[in-house]
């Protein structure tokens, strides 16, 4: 097992500090995701106008996996529409499950392609995903 | 005691590696691994004498009902319980804690009477319970720890009350190793008027057990901890308690006459046994006690303290290591819970993982106490018989790894 295609530079930095890390003070929808295994436990919350994500933050604690996963995807979502950002949530999730492997989807997530390396570990991909499912169940309030 | 290399060699998973690494199992807590007299004994058992037990007179069908109330006539010696009519096989641990709550707590537990927990229970010991308090009306009370993770006497006489009707509480903690007082607590809940329910998931692969000198009414563990197989389990009940106490499960085996509108039910333990019985399970189970007694429980247990003893040592050598659990071998299991500042447990256990080192992390499955100790998870090593000192040593070595891989510097 390589531990560094896994913790790699970004996916730490990511982790540790994560200038998404914080509350917003109006909110549009918020949904709060756990993963019972690890004890992951985020807070997301979406300020959206016009269909438009304006702004997004998170709350919450967990590993460094899905720390780094729900940082990276704020980056991502932020400044587009929610119907995009949909988009890029199946894609990563698809990536994960290993059904989505073409180069030019994938190289839409950006950095977010780091997790990649986790669909080989069958016992880290529920807190790589818990952002992103997170972010669909959020949406849905919308 | 037999040389640890023999002890080794009956346990074929220990020579494999992983990831090119020769495996480490610390995870001795959730499942131990299995010697071969258990797996031979399950395999003959399915190559020479497989039938439904009770059932027909069959040549093979005598065999299997032999080997199956053999399996329960050794469980009954090997606890102490006075008769084997008191061992009833169940699929493991949780099925027998949850048998007492259906059968025992649903039918005897009234409004406004008091079930006292222990805060470090295990959610097979906990969420039960709840169940019988919501639908009784009666009130859940907890027996909470010391700083020092002991159960205070003080606590003991504070919380168990004439109002209490039952206790039900672990002999081992499963995250801290704490080994609980329960001679004294069971003959002090006894004089309140309130009976006990040990959960013995973790003391029983570490302590010689006798429920009647614990006098426990009841008592229950699981195979799999104990070098057993997975799916069976046992509950130890008082005869004056299993006779009173409705059927849990209904259906075949545990019926004396049926008619169209009712129906009599067989005598014990089979009131409780409904339905074909795991006697593939309770053999290998016979066997994993065969296994224990040819070392001896005291010695086990006496070999596992250096271990604990040992670790206890070297994880204190660890930076930004703590420990959750006393840090004295003494009045304590081979079980160690901890964490490294600014490292998750999960991240923990797929760093050391990568080393072939198998630890657990998480909340196992004790979520009240976790929250109690203001750690939504923990990583945890367990030790059984088999492991070393070398290996604890590598342990150590990885963990002093961890916060490097995390981007921490040291
Ligand atoms: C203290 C304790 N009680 C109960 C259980 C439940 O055991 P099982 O899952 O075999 O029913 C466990 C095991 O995880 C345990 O550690
Ligand atoms: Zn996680």
């Amino acid at each position: 097992m390589d531990l560094s295609a896994l913790y790699t530079e970004l996916i730490l930095e990511h982790s540790q500090k994560s200038e998404h890390k914080r509350q917003l003070k109006t909110s549009t929808c918020s949904e709060r995701g756990h993963n019972p295994s690890c004890g992951d436990d985020i807070t997301i919350e979406l300020l959206v106008e016009d269909g438009k994500i304006v702004d997004a933050a998170f709350t919450g604690s967990g590993c460094a996996i899905s720390q780094a996963s729900t940082s990276m995807m704020i980056d991502l979502i932020k400044g587009r529409s929610a119907e995009e950002a949909q988009t890029l949530a199946n894609i990563f999730l698809g990536m994960i499950k290993r059904e989505i492997s073409s180069e030019a989807e994938l190289e839409l997530l950006e950095e977010a392609i780091a997790f990649q390396n986790v669909s080989n570990m069958p016992a880290r991909v529920k807190c790589a995903v818990l952002a992103w499912h997170t972010l669909t169940e959020a949406m849905k309030e919308l | 005691m037999l040389s640890l290399d023999a002890i080794r060699a009956q346990f074929p998973a220990l020579t494999q590696k992983v990831y090119g690494k020769p495996l480490i199992y610390l995870d001795n807590a959730a499942t131990t691994q299995t010697p071969i007299d258990v797996l031979v004994a399950c395999r003959e058992y399915k190559e020479k004498s497989n039938a439904n037990p009770h059932r027909g007179a069959h040549y093979l069908g005598v065999q299997a009902t032999t080997l199956y109330e053999n399996a329960r006539n050794k469980v009954a010696k090997f606890i102490n319980a006075a008769s084997s009519q008191e061992v009833i096989f169940t699929k493991n641990a949780t099925e027998a804690l949850n048998l007492v709550a259906y059968s025992y707590g649903m039918s005897k537990i009234s409004q406004d009477e008091e079930i006292v927990l222990c805060i470090s229970e295990h959610h097979s010991n906990l969420v039960p319970w709840q169940m019988v308090a919501k639908a009784k009306g009666a009130k859940l009370r907890y027996l909470y720890l010391a700083d020092d993770y002991t159960l205070s006497w003080s606590e003991v006489e504070k919380v168990i009350t004439e109002k209490t009707a039952l206790v039900a509480i672990a002999q081992m903690s499963n995250v801290l190793g704490t080994v609980y007082p329960l001679k004294d607590v069971i003959s002090y809940a006894h004089e309140k008027g309130a009976v006990v329910v040990v959960d013995g998931a973790q003391s029983v692969p570490h302590l010689q057990t006798d429920v009647q000198a614990l006098d426990a009414d009841f008592f229950a563990f699981s195979g799999h901890k104990m070098y057993g197989p997975m799916g069976i389990g046992v509950l130890y009940g008082k005869r004056e308690h299993l006779e009173a106490m409705p059927p849990f499960l209904r259906g075949g085996e545990m019926v004396e006459y049926v008619e169209e509108q009712v129906t009599t039910f067989n005598e014990l333990p089979y009131k409780f046994e409904a339905g074909t019985p795991n006697v593939e399970g309770a053999v290998g189970l016979a066997a994993a006690i065969d296994f224990l007694e040819k070392i001896s429980l005291e010695d086990v247990k006496a070999y596992e303290d250096g271990l604990t003893s040992y670790a206890l040592g070297k994880l204190q050598e660890v930076p930004y290591l703590k420990i959750y659990g006393a840090l004295d071998a003494k009045g304590r299991g081979p079980v160690i819970s901890f964490s490294l500042e600014g490292c998750h447990p999960h991240d923990v256990a797929t760093i050391v993982d990568s080393d072939g080192i198998a630890l657990r992390a998480g909340h196992h499955c004790a979520q009240p106490l976790m929250r109690y100790l203001g750690a939504p998870a923990t990583s945890r090593i367990s030790f059984a018989l088999y492991n070393t000192k070398d290996e604890i040593d590598a342990c150590v070595a990885s963990l002093k790894g961890v916060r490097r891989w995390l981007g921490h510097g040291s």
